[in-house]
């Protein structure tokens, strides 16, 4: 294919990260998707020495490496468990966008994701049109997570069990609020995401009255979009650095000490990918989006460690309310490290905490791999809705709305009769009572 | 029948999922753990059960096709490098089953896939014990283990994974089922093929089932760590802990430079100006293991150590070895290329070793990291280099040539467990004499006269 070359010398920028991979092949212990297939080219050594022959010219077109690229989950528990620290998400996505940028976006991801999620207000207008029809070709299942299966088969639903969207949204519902701090002596700013707003209003109303309650003062401004990992994971890099730009601009607005997100995949998204993917013209610019980052927290740490909540002894060993179980979002824990804080928020909910097996193995969700690679993401599914329900809890709690939808849909298929919330949802239900 | 042939009759066999042709899965199957140049392959193929394994390799035997079995890959002599284009890559990733974890006579039959640490976990669930823990184990394949004999951190007092191979089977280079040992204690029934079987690196034969011994898992365990201005001191501490007849079941050393880099990575607060740090844990019955215990604590006193640690607990415990574990992960993130070695030498001579190390680093101004498995005179020389980097390199293989010579005068070995493969085989005269490998080559022909089993490892090219 013409342009191979060229193709080879825009993988140079990456050669430095690259060469830090030994080899070890110790990410086979991890990798979700090799644990079904046990296929090197699944697990990062393999597709990181397919990153390596592209820069050396072995290919004759890039299609091959692409595909086997995009069968990742980006979950991260490569580069989390990597004795050499190779940086395996941030090579992946930074390779997925020159070769996206090289073959070009497909006209469908185009409009996703260039027309409608880098502007915000047309993506809120549509989803809410969506919202509206998805009842006529849904039927309502009465199960614990309140997901609905496609009435008309459709190819893309196949038989997912979704969530229905909201009809109002949380950005439309609570367009803007501006509170000053109280008696904890800090503002936060929530940075609301797409699945809370789209599918999980209840818990972005969740944070406001836990933010109210702990006199935390809070900053939501109008007009928040995504946070732009869907359109990196596609390579969409100049949807992302819009999509960066604009919450730059749309935050700046108001002075607050923290930004708070309620989703794993935002938190981390906006903590470690907005500032070392995003390139943007001035170097002002890059020092905000690096200042925001470093603002950034996920709502359990910040909790935890901000507003200072903590155990009493008694909370700490009860043993009488109902079993709930926590399943780690692979960007919580391996990603970000927090993985003790949002477990405490469940105990300070006065809920009785059981471990589940392998509670921080990837869910299988991984965003677009989920669309993509439906049966895979279900086989890793289905061994998480096994451990979940091995702990005989009538609770799973989880810190990324993300996986919250993946849960969701493994346990309806096994018709468990486990309620699945996200662990500020409990501790809103707390301070309630 | 032509290379696409095979490939046909290879889908046939195992179905067209199961084998892999195009060009971009041959490049992930064309290295491994070594630091050598990769070859591509024509054909990956993985096998579901022992009848497709028995097939393929009488396919491959009718058509003279070379076959290289492939566990996990993370060998690191390039025992898992094809040895050409024409040839196929044998994947176990999918016999990867525990056939039987018997705790009456206490063994265990497992197929080649099953991954090392997976099969301790289940026996440990049993009260029983599988000693050989190499640094990869959660990854290594007991296939790969038997064929490399992995060592591991328990070599000391546990031996190493030919200690524990009571038998095994395994399809010849013409594709008959051959059996050797049995699930007794003792065996004296045929020549002890299981015994050739270790070590053979995919040269004489290809695995499909294998029969483990298991032990009782010992009661009780101490761990502590002993710091020492000066390697020399921590040596002869090791010397000493052995002629007084004590025998921990690990005794781990950590060099200067690898001290500080674990301590730069792991921030776990490690005296980064001792010269050595020994890590040492007996175990055994819990009256034992606190006698022994105090034993070597006077003993690293008495010859030098300026603080001794015991671990109160668990958790203590688990920071002593999460040290020990993380140096290879210190190391290699100093530097892009990372070249694991493994001369071993009688432990007597382990403070002559690191001092020819020391030399050597000096010699061809290379950064060495040593530690290792002191106990049993098996170290780990650790050169950290750049690849990319011509000259640099040039010296560090010139290093490595100078620690074994240095090693084979010491009395030791080339390599203690990582194998011969590709990456010593050049060198393997120097150690054996060449009637030696004369004499494996013959034994090698007259096994597989097609020289289809992992052709070019341990022996050169026949
Ligand atoms: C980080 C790291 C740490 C390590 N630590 C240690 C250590 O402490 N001690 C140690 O001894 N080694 C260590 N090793 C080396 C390596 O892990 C061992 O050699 C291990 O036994 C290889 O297992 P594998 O499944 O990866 O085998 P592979 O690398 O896949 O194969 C190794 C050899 O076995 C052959 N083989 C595999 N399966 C079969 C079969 N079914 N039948 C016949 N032949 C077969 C292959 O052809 C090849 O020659 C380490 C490696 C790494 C990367
Ligand atoms: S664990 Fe890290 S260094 Fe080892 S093969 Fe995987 S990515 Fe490479
Ligand atoms: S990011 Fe996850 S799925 Fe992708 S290679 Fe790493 S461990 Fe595997």
């Amino acid at each position: 294919m013409a342009g191979m070359k060229e193709l080879a010398n825009r993988l140079k920028e990456l050669e430095e990260q690259l060469v830090v991979c030994i080899r070890c092949g110790m990410c086979q212990s991890v990798c979700p998707l090799f644990d079904r297939t046990r296929k090197e080219a699944d697990v990062a050594r393999g597709k990181l020495a397919l990153l390596d022959g592209l820069g050396k010219n072995l290919f004759t077109d890039p299609d091959g490496v692409n595909t086997r690229l995009n069968r990742c989950l980006l979950c991260g528990s490569c580069a989390a468990n990597c004795p050499s620290g190779v940086n395996v998400v941030e090579i992946f996505i930074k390779a997925r966008a020159i070769l996206a940028e090289f073959k070009g976006l497909s006209p469908a991801k185009k409009l996703i994701f260039q027309k409608m999620l880098s502007n915000p207000e047309t993506f809120d207008q549509l989803t809410k049109w969506a919202g509206k029809f998805q009842n006529i070709f849904t039927k309502k299942d009465k199960n614990a997570q309140g997901t609905s299966c496609a009435r008309v088969v459709s190819p893309l639903f196949g038989d997912r069990h979704f969530l229905p969207m909201s009809d109002t949204p949380f950005r439309s519902s609570s367009p803007l609020i501006n509170t000053p701090a109280g008696k904890s002596g800090v503002k936060a700013a929530f940075f609301t995401g797409c699945i809370i707003d789209k599918l999980f209003p209840r818990i972005g109303q969740d944070v406001v009255d836990i933010f109210e309650f702990h006199g935390v003062g809070t900053y939501i401004p109008k007009g928040q979009g995504c946070c732009g990992i869907p359109a990196l994971a596609s390579g969409d890099m100049k949807s992302f650095e819009k999509l960066v730009e604009y919450h730059i601009e749309l935050f700046s607005q108001e002075h607050f000490d923290y930004l708070v997100t309620a989703c794993a995949t935002c938190t981390s998204t906006i903590k470690k990918l907005w500032s070392s993917i995003y390139k943007g013209s001035g170097s002002k610019i890059r020092e905000r989006v690096k200042e925001l980052s470093s603002k950034t927290l996920d709502i359990n740490q910040f909790l935890v460690n901000k507003v200072n909540i903590s155990l009493s002894q008694a909370e700490d060993n009860a043993e009488s309310g109902d079993i709930v179980t926590y399943h780690d979002p692979c960007h919580l824990k391996k990603s970000l490290g927090v993985f003790k804080e949002p477990r405490l928020l469940i105990k300070a909910s006065g809920g009785t905490l059981v471990e589940m097996e392998g509670s921080d193995k990837c869910c299988g969700m991984g965003g677009s791999f989920n669309l993509y690679h439906y049966e895979l993401s279900s086989e890793i599914g289905q061994i998480k809705s096994k451990n979940i329900a091995d702990t005989n809890c009538s609770t799973v709690a989880t810190g990324c709305p993300a996986c919250m939808v993946q849960i969701s849909d493994m346990l309806a298929k096994k018709n468990l009769n486990i309620k699945v919330c996200h662990p500020i949802e409990l501790y809103a239900k707390a301070i309630r009572k | 029948m032509t290379t696409q042939g095979v490939i046909g009759e290879l889908k046939k066999i195992v179905g067209a999922d199961n084998v892999l042709t195009q060009k971009e899965d041959m490049v992930t199957y064309s290295y491994d753990a070594a630091v050598l140049d990769p070859v591509v392959p024509s054909a990956a193929v993985m096998p579901e059960n022992s009848e497709q394994l028995g097939q393929i390799v009488k396919l491959c035997s009718d058509n003279k096709l070379p076959i290289t079995v492939r566990g996990a890959g993370t060998n690191l002599s390039g025992g898992t490098i094809p040895s050409s284009r024409a040839s196929i890559v044998l994947l176990t990733g999918k016999l990867n089953k525990i056939l039987e974890i018997n705790e009456a006579d206490m063994y265990a039959v497992v197929q080649p896939g099953v991954v090392t640490a997976t099969l301790a976990a289940a026996v440990e669930k049993k009260g029983l014990f599988y000693p050989p823990d190499p640094g990869s184990q959660a990854v290594s394949t007991i296939g790969g283990n038997v064929a490399e004999n992995a060592g591991g951190l328990r070599g000391l007092k546990y031996g190493v994974t030919k200690d524990y191979v009571m038998g095994v089977s395994f399809f010849d280079s013409m594709g008959e089922h051959v059996k050797s040992g049995s699930r007794t204690v003792k065996c004296a029934t045929g020549y002890n093929l299981a015994g050739l079987m270790v070590g053979s690196e995919g040269t004489l034969g290809i695995l499909d089932e294998i029969t483990l011994k298991l032990i009782p898992l010992p009661k009780a365990r101490k761990s502590m760590v002993a710091v020492y201005k000066t390697i020399d001191e921590a040596s002869e501490t090791v010397a000493a802990i052995i002629s007084n007849r004590i025998v921990p079941a690990t005794l781990e050393l950590l060099d200067n430079f690898t001290i500080r880099a674990v301590e730069a990575y792991s921030k776990a607060g490690l005296p980064i100006d001792a010269g050595a740090l020994l890590l040492i844990e007996v175990d055994g019955h819990p009256g034992q293991v606190a006698e022994d215990g105090l034993k070597v604590e006077e003993l690293c006193k008495t010859l030098g150590a300026v603080d001794v640690k015991v671990a109160a607990d668990d958790i203590e415990r688990d920071k002593i070895w999460a040290a020990r574990r993380s140096a290879l992960s210190a190391l290699a993130k100093l530097k892009p290329t990372l070249v694991l070695e493994d001369a071993t030498v009688p432990r007597s001579k382990i403070p002559a070793m690191v001092k020819a190390l020391q030399e050597i680093a000096i010699k061809y101004k290379i950064e060495i990291g040593t530690f290792g498995h002191a106990g049993d005179g098996n170290l780990h020389p650790t050169i950290l280099t750049d690849k990319r980097n011509k000259e640099e390199w040039h010296r560090v293989e010139s290093a490595i040539e100078e620690i074994f010579d240095r090693a084979l005068a010491l009395g030791g070995t080339l390599s203690g467990e990582h194998g011969t493969g590709l990456a010593k085989a050049p060198f393997l005269a120097k150690e054996t004499g060449l009637s030696s490998i004369i004499f494996s080559r013959r034994l090698r022909k007259a096994l597989d006269p097609n020289g289809i089993l992992n052709p070019g490892k341990i022996t050169g090219i026949i």
